[in-house]
């Protein structure tokens, strides 16, 4: 069979990308899961990982393009393709009658080609200070025009169409934002915990083990969440043509804020399932390439639930916004000494305010508040994570 | 290894970790959060960088003397060959 790989969608914020560069040629071997694409978003450059086994027939999409969601990038031979010979010789164009639609139609688009679409080959015409800056600033440098010597982008070039771009992941979020208000009727709860055992656990864990195996209190909330989801269905899913699916398996996405400005949230995949110190392990990875730009497409796609922990900072409460098609969001305060009575005595404990924002066509607070109120209770034991 | 090296050092692992953060541009009297949103996570990374390239463990308790440029050069100074 002949088969097709399409643009994926990487999230509810994105509906077009730029081929950037590819990995794989005509006659290429592939295996699912492969990286084959890097693809440069409002989210930064991401690595695009292929759904089939297969040899790549031809690719459709060359670098520098700006294609949207759903478009055909590259023609397959899957299992049982016929041989790729007969359609090859007939070149290029004709060789794609097996593929019903032109490409991008189905996508609903039009396929659109910049003006000067540059070949991988001017790659290198990029200083490096201003492909490092075009990486923090989420810029395509490859696509600039460039105005230095033989046409090498500089790092003007990239700081001009910083300005522009950076408008583009801002709008990206606030599009996507603005769905989420528009379409979510969401309710909030919040719940005040004392995590003093936590904390005090957490403490006496990192001194005892080497530094590359410290955990950091996030992968604990991360994996009490997923645990918590498991326990209690209707907040770990999507919400697609009127209906709830509770997701089979649990991918938290953890929401990583990027320094030259913007947020994303790849997903830990399969959450519930790792042992505390390979989940913290994926999570500093994943942070990591989420900073250098180098996050894959499944990642983006995939989380079920997002926790966004602003506990970095100073503020005690964070009220989440759902990102569809998910339908809850927890956040997570700062953690600090707070009065608290214990047994009818005031004393100073370690607080943590959890949040959660959460979709009433899916639950009601009743509901959400035992799902907050059963994370906290996996939080405060964390021998049991 | 003199001050500068051992600043050299810092630098450079400070942008491993976070290549989005650039060298000439730290101040050194202002902690790292303050100038760059430093977190826990740049925070462990940080450590874990010393621990392989200096060979210095740094314990949990004492993160708060890595904050900026100038703390990290006061503490790792007398525990650096």
């Amino acid at each position: 069979m002949p088969g097709e790989f399409r643009l994926p969608a990487l999230g509810a914020d994105m509906d077009e990308g730029t081929i950037v560069e590819w990995h794989v040629g005509p006659g290429s071997r592939v295996k699912r899961g492969d990286v084959v694409a890097v693809v440069e978003t409002d989210k930064g450059a991401i690595d695009v990982e292929i759904f089939e086994d297969g040899v790549v027939r031809e690719i459709v999409v060359q670098p520098g393009t700006r294609v949207p969601v759903g478009t055909v990038l590259a023609l397959l031979e899957t299992e049982g393709s016929p041989p790729a010979a007969a359609t090859a010789a007939a070149g290029r164009g004709e060789g794609r009658t097996p593929s019903p639609a032109p490409v991008g139609e189905d996508a609903g688009g039009v396929r659109e080609v910049s003006l000067a679409p540059p070949p991988a080959s001017l790659r290198a015409r990029v200083s490096p200070a201003a492909r490092k800056r075009a990486r923090e600033l989420g810029v395509d440098a490859e696509s600039l025009r460039g105005s230095g010597p033989a046409g090498a982008v500089t790092l003007e070039d990239v700081e001009a169409a910083g300005k522009v771009e950076s408008g583009g992941m801002r709008a990206a979020i606030a599009a996507a934002m603005s769905r989420s208000k528009r379409e979510i009727p969401h309710y909030y709860l919040s719940l005040a915990v004392d995590v003093t055992a936590v904390t005090d656990w957490l403490a006496a864990h990192n001194a005892s083990v080497p530094v590359t195996r410290r955990l950091l209190f996030a992968a604990l909330l991360v994996k009490a969440l997923a645990l918590t989801c498991r326990q209690t269905p209707g907040f770990s899913g999507f919400h697609r043509d009127g209906r709830f699916e509770e997701s089979a398996a649990v991918h938290v996405g953890v929401a990583v804020a990027l320094r030259g400005g913007g947020l994303v949230a790849p997903a830990i995949t399969d959450t519930a399932d790792k042992p505390l110190e390979v989940l913290m392990e994926e999570f500093r990875a994943l942070v990591a390439r989420a900073r250098a730009g180098r996050l894959r497409a499944s990642e983006l796609a995939a989380p079920t639930i997002i926790l966004t922990s602003l506990g970095e900072g100073s503020v005690d409460a964070v009220f989440p916004i759902i990102q569809p098609p998910q339908v809850a969001i927890v956040g997570a305060g700062a953690i600090g000494a707070r009065p608290w009575v214990v047994d009818g005595a005031v004393v100073p404990r370690q607080v943590l305010t959890l949040s959660l924002g959460a979709d009433h066509r899916v639950t009601d607070g009743r509901l959400g508040a035992q799902f907050l109120a059963r994370l906290a209770q996996r939080l405060v034991d964390p021998g049991s994570l | 290894m003199t001050r500068e090296e051992l600043a050299k050092r810092i630098l450079d692992l400070l942008t491993e970790i976070a290549p989005d953060v650039e060298a000439a541009s730290v101040i050194p009297g202002i902690d790292f959060r303050d100038q760059f949103d430093f977190d826990s996570m740049d925070t462990l990374n940080f450590a874990i960088a010393l621990h392989r390239e200096l060979g210095v463990e740094v314990p949990e308790a004492d993160y708060a003397q890595l904050a900026s440029l100038d703390k990290c050069l006061a503490y790792l100074e007398a525990r650096v060959k």
